[in-house]
C-alpha cells in the first residue's frame, strides 16, 4: 500500500519538480497544474489509509517508528501542507511576484518530499539504535527509539545515529531522480505541453544518473549494512524484484521512441514498485533493523497485533481494496486522456 | 515528564480543534447538497442546481482543508501518543484504519467526480456522486465515533499480560452503547453548523441585495434545517448522550453540573456560576433547585451523585474547562433553538425576507455553531481525563517515551505558524467564492 502511495502521490510530487526546473512559461505551468489538478489530494488519501493499516496491523512498529522518526515525520506534514497551500493559493491573485512565490513554495516542497522519502528509505536499511542503547545499556523499552535529525559527522556508522547522513542523503537524490522522472512521465500522458519533448530529452540524461546513483547506493549499502544480498543467495526466487527494477530503469532509457504516451509511466511505477520490494526483500523478515547488539530488530513477527484481530481485519481490508479499485477504475476512465483536452476549468 | 505530557496533550488540542471546524460543516453541508440535486432532478429547474454547485465549491474547499489537517491527527497517535498506539492499536487501529479505507476513498474519489465530471457524468450519475460524497463522509463520522466511544467505554477487549488490549469482539465496537448517542448527537450538531452557515450566508445576500433569489433559497432551507436539527440535537440525542455519562462517568458529570456535594432532596440545575475548586463550591450562583434531578432521573427528588463521593485522584483533571465547555455548549444550544424559532415563525408569516434584525441576527449567528460544537467535543475530551481509555489507561500513560518536551513544543509553534498561515488563506478562498455567489447556468 505504502508503494502504491508513492507511485501516486509520487507523480505530482514529480511533477512539482518539474514544476521547479523545467516549466518557465505560464502556459507550462498551467499544463502541470492541470494534470495533476483533480489528482493530488486523491493521492494523499492513500498516506492516510497507509497509515492506518500500519497502526491496526502492526502497533508496534508504527509506536516505535512514529515516535522514533518524530520530527522527519512532522515535518513531512508542514511540507504536505504547504505544498497544497501554495498549489491552491497561487492561481488567487493575478500578480507575477504572487504567483512566482507560491510556484517556488509548491515546487521546493515538492523536491523537499521526494527528498526525505529517500531519506526515510535509508533509515529504515540501515536501521536505528533500537532501545537507545548507551554503553550496553537501553535506556529505554526495547523497540523504543529517538533519532535526531543528523549527528556531527553525518556519518551513517556512528555511535549516535542522524536522520540525516551521506548515505541517507544518497537514498535521497535516488528518490528525487526518480520522482522527477516519474512526474515528467505523468505530464507527458497527461497533457499536449510543448514541454512533453524537452521532458523525454531530460528524462532520458536524468535516466544515467539514476543508473550511477544506484549502482553507487547499492555499493555503499554493502559496506555500512551487513549482508544486503543474503536474502537474495538463500530465496532466488526473489530475484523477480530486482528484475522488475532493472525492466522499469532500462525501459526508460527509450523513452523516445516510445509510440504511446502512457508506457514511460508505467515504466518509472515498475521501477518504484520493484525498488520498494527489493528493499523490503533485502532486509526480511526484518522491518527496521537494530544497529546495537543488546536489542533485536523489529521484524514482521514482532510486531504483528493478535491474530483475531489481524483475521477480522483482513475480511474488511479486501472487501475495501475491491471496492478502492473500483474507485480508482471508475475515477480514471471518467479523467482518461488529456487533461488539457477535458479542460476542467476553474478549481 | 509533566511538560511532556503537556504540550503533547496542547498539540493534539490545537490540532484538533482546527482540524475540526472543517468536517462539522462538511458532514452537514454535504446532506443538505444532495437534498439540492434531489429538488433539481424532480423539477429540472436549474436554480436547485446551481444552488447545489454553489455549495459543492464550499464543500470542496472545507473538505480540502480537512485533508490537510487530519492527516496530522492520525500521524500524531504515532508521533505523540506512542505507548498508547502500541497498546491500543489492535483495536482503536482497526476503526481508524476502516476510516481511511472505506469511508475516505469514498469520499474523495467521488468528490473529484461531482466537481468536475458534471458534464461527462450526465445529470443522475452527477446525483449519485454527490450521494456517495455524504455517504462517505457521513460514514467516515461513524467510524471516528467508533473509535472515540471505544476510549469513553471500551468494549469486546481483552488485556494481555504485557498490558495490551486485543480485540476479541469486532462487532461489540459497533453495538457499543455510547455509538448510537454520540454519533447521532454529533451529525445532528453537524446540521446545525450546515444550517446555520447556509443561513447567514443566504441573509448576507438579502441583505446586500445580491443573489437574493440564491439568498432565499439558502435562508429558508437554513432556518427550516437549522431549527429541526437545533431540537433534535438537544432532545433527545443530548439527553441519550448525557445520560451514557451519568451511568458510565457520574464523576464526569457531576464535574459538568458543577455538582461539588450530594444535595439531598434533589439537586438543583446551575445556570451562572465559577467553580471555585479549592473551597469546593460555586461562586456567584444562580441556580433552579431540583431540575437537575428531574432531567437525571425523571424525580424532583432524585440522588445526583456529587463530586465528594468520589476519589479526587479519578476527578476530571480541568473541572472549571470541562463546566465551562458544557455549560457554553448546552447555553448556544438553547439560542439555537430560539433564533430559528423565531426565523421559522417569520417564515410561516411570509415575513423573513423582510425582516431585517431576523436576517441580521442569522448573519450574526454564524460563529456560534462552531463553538458550540467544539465545546461539545471539550466537554466529552475533558470529561474523559485523566483517562485515555476509560479506567483502564491514564493519559500520562500514553505519551511517546522518547520524544522530548522540548521537540514537541517546537512543532506545537510550528504547527499554529502553519496553521494561522491556513487559517487566513482558507477565508480568503471562501471569501472570494461566496463574493462571487452562485453562478447561474444558461439555459
Amino acid at each position: 500500500m505504502l508503494a502504491i502511495y508513492v507511485i501516486l502521490d509520487g507523480y505530482d510530487f514529480g511533477a512539482g519538480i518539474v514544476h521547479l526546473f523545467f516549466a518557465k512559461k505560464e502556459k507550462d505551468k498551467k499544463a502541470i497544474t492541470n494534470a495533476i489538478g483533480p489528482f493530488w489530494d486523491a493521492n494523499e488519501v492513500w498516506l492516510i489509509a497507509s497509515g492506518g493499516v500500519l497502526f491496526f496491523a502492526f502497533p508496534t512498529l508504527y509506536a516505535s517508528s512514529f515516535s522514533g522518526f518524530y520530527l522527519p515525520l512532522i515535518m513531512i506534514l508542514w511540507l504536505l501542507i504547504f505544498r497544497a497551500i501554495g498549489l491552491e493559493l497561487r492561481g488567487q491573485i493575478h500578480n507575477k511576484l504572487w504567483e512566482t512565490v507560491w510556484d517556488k513554495a509548491f515546487g521546493i516542497a515538492s523536491f523537499l518530499l521526494a527528498l526525505f522519502f529517500g531519506i526515510a528509505l535509508g533509515n529504515v536499511v540501515r536501521g536505528v539504535n533500537l532501545g537507545m542503547v548507551e554503553n550496553g545499556i537501553s535506556a529505554h523499552e526495547a523497540h523504543y527509539f529517538f533519532l535526531p535529525l543528523w549527528n556531527p559527522t553525518f556519518s551513517p556508522s556512528a555511535e549516535h545515529l542522524g536522520i540525516i547522513d551521506w548515505f541517507t542523503i544518497l537514498l535521497g537524490l535516488v528518490g528525487v531522480i526518480t520522482l522527477t522522472i516519474h512526474g515528467a512521465n505523468w505530464i507527458i500522458y497527461k497533457t499536449n505541453s510543448d514541454l512533453n519533448n524537452k521532458l523525454k530529452t531530460a528524462i532520458f540524461r536524468l535516466n544515467f544518473v539514476l543508473l550511477a546513483l544506484v549502482i553507487l547506493s547499492l555499493v555503499v549499502w554493502h559496506v555500512i549494512a551487513p549482508k544486503p544480498f543474503h536474502n537474495f543467495i538463500e530465496r532466488p526466487w526473489m530475484w523477480i524484484f530486482p528484475l522488475l527494477t532493472l525492466t522499469g530503469l532500462f525501459g526508460l532509457f527509450k523513452v523516445k521512441t516510445f509510440k504511446k504516451d502512457g508506457i514511460g509511466f508505467i515504466f518509472s511505477s515498475l521501477f518504484i514498485l520493484g525498488g520498494f520490494a527489493s528493499t523490503a526483500a533485502s532486509i526480511f523478515p526484518k522491518v527496521l533493523p537494530s544497529t546495537n547488539t543488546v536489542n533485536p530488530s523489529l521484524t514482521i513477527y514482532n510486531v504483528a497485533a493478535d491474530e483475531y484481530g489481524l483475521s477480522v481485519g483482513i475480511n474488511w481490508f479486501i472487501i475495501a481494496l475491491i471496492l478502492l479499485i473500483a474507485y480508482v477504475f471508475i475515477q480514471y476512465k471518467v479523467f482518461k486522456g488529456k487533461m488539457d483536452d477535458i479542460g476542467y476549468g476553474e478549481h | 515528564m509533566e511538560d511532556m505530557l503537556f504540550y503533547d496533550r496542547m498539540q493534539f488540542a490545537f490540532t484538533i480543534t482546527f482540524h475540526y471546524l472543517f468536517p462539522q460543516l462538511t458532514m452537514g453541508l454535504s446532506l443538505i447538497i444532495v437534498y439540492f440535486k434531489w429538488k433539481f432532478l424532480r423539477t429540472r429547474i436549474d436554480y436547485y442546481n446551481d444552488a447545489a454547485k454553489f455549495w459543492m465549491r464550499i464543500f470542496a474547499l472545507n473538505f480540502a482543508m480537512g485533508v490537510v489537517t487530519g492527516i496530522p491527527m492520525e500521524f500524531q497517535f504515532g508521533t505523540n501518543w506512542a505507548k498508547f498506539s502500541e497498546l491500543t492499536g489492535g483495536i482503536i487501529g482497526q476503526t481508524l484504519a476502516m476510516e481511511g479505507m472505506f469511508s475516505f476513498f469514498l469520499e474523495s474519489s467521488f468528490l473529484g467526480l461531482f466537481l468536475f465530471g458534471e458534464k461527462l457524468l450526465g445529470h443522475k450519475l452527477h446525483f449519485v456522486t454527490g450521494f456517495l460524497v455524504f455517504l462517505g463522509s457521513w460514514a467516515s463520522g461513524f467510524l471516528i465515533i467508533a473509535t472515540h466511544s471505544w476510549m469513553q467505554h471500551p468494549v469486546g477487549y481483552e488485556i494481555l499480560s504485557n498490558g495490551k488490549f486485543v480485540l476479541n469482539n469486532f462487532s461489540a465496537l459497533f453495538s457499543n452503547p455510547w455509538l448510537l448517542p454520540s454519533y447521532l448527537h454529533n451529525q445532528l450538531a453537524s446540521l446545525v453548523t450546515a444550517s446555520f452557515v447556509m443561513a447567514a450566508i443566504g441573509a448576507f445576500y438579502i441583505l446586500n441585495d445580491r443573489h437574493s433569489n440564491f439568498g432565499k433559497l439558502f435562508v429558508k432551507t437554513g432556518v427550516i434545517v437549522g431549527l429541526v436539527s437545533s431540537v433534535l440535537v438537544a432532545f433527545p440525542t443530548g439527553d441519550w448522550a448525557a445520560k451514557n455519562v451519568v451511568e458510565h462517568q457520574p464523576v464526569t458529570f457531576a464535574a459538568m453540573e458543577g455538582l461539588f456535594k450530594t444535595q439531598d432532596g434533589g439537586s438543583e440545575i446551575v445556570l451562572i456560576g465559577q467553580p471555585n475548586v479549592v473551597d469546593k463550591k460555586l461562586d456567584n450562583k444562580i441556580a433552579v433547585p431540583n431540575i437537575l434531578s428531574f432531567l437525571t432521573y425523571k424525580k424532583w427528588d432524585a440522588e445526583v451523585k456529587g463530586l465528594n463521593e468520589f476519589d479526587p485522584e479519578n476527578y476530571p483533571t480541568n473541572i472549571p474547562g470541562l463546566y465551562y465547555a458544557y455549560h457554553i455548549m448546552v447555553g448556544l444550544g438553547t439560542l439555537f433553538i430560539g433564533i430559528m424559532a423565531l426565523g421559522a415563525f417569520q417564515l410561516w408569516r411570509k415575513k423573513l425576507y423582510s425582516t431585517k434584525w431576523i436576517l441580521w441576527s442569522l448573519l450574526f449567528f454564524l460563529p456560534f455553531p462552531y463553538i458550540a460544537n467544539t465545546t461539545g467535543w471539550y466537554t466529552a475530551e475533558l470529561g474523559r481525563q485523566p483517562w485515555l481509555v476509560y479506567n483502564l489507561l491514564r493519559t500520562s500513560e500514553g505519551i511517546s517515551p522518547t520524544v522530548s518536551s522540548g521537540n514537541t513544543l517546537f512543532t506545537l509553534l510550528g504547527f499554529i505558524g502553519l496553521y494561522l498561515l491556513l487559517g487566513m488563506l482558507f477565508l480568503i478562498l471562501v471569501g472570494k467564492i461566496i463574493n462571487k455567489g452562485p453562478v447561474t447556468s444558461e439555459a
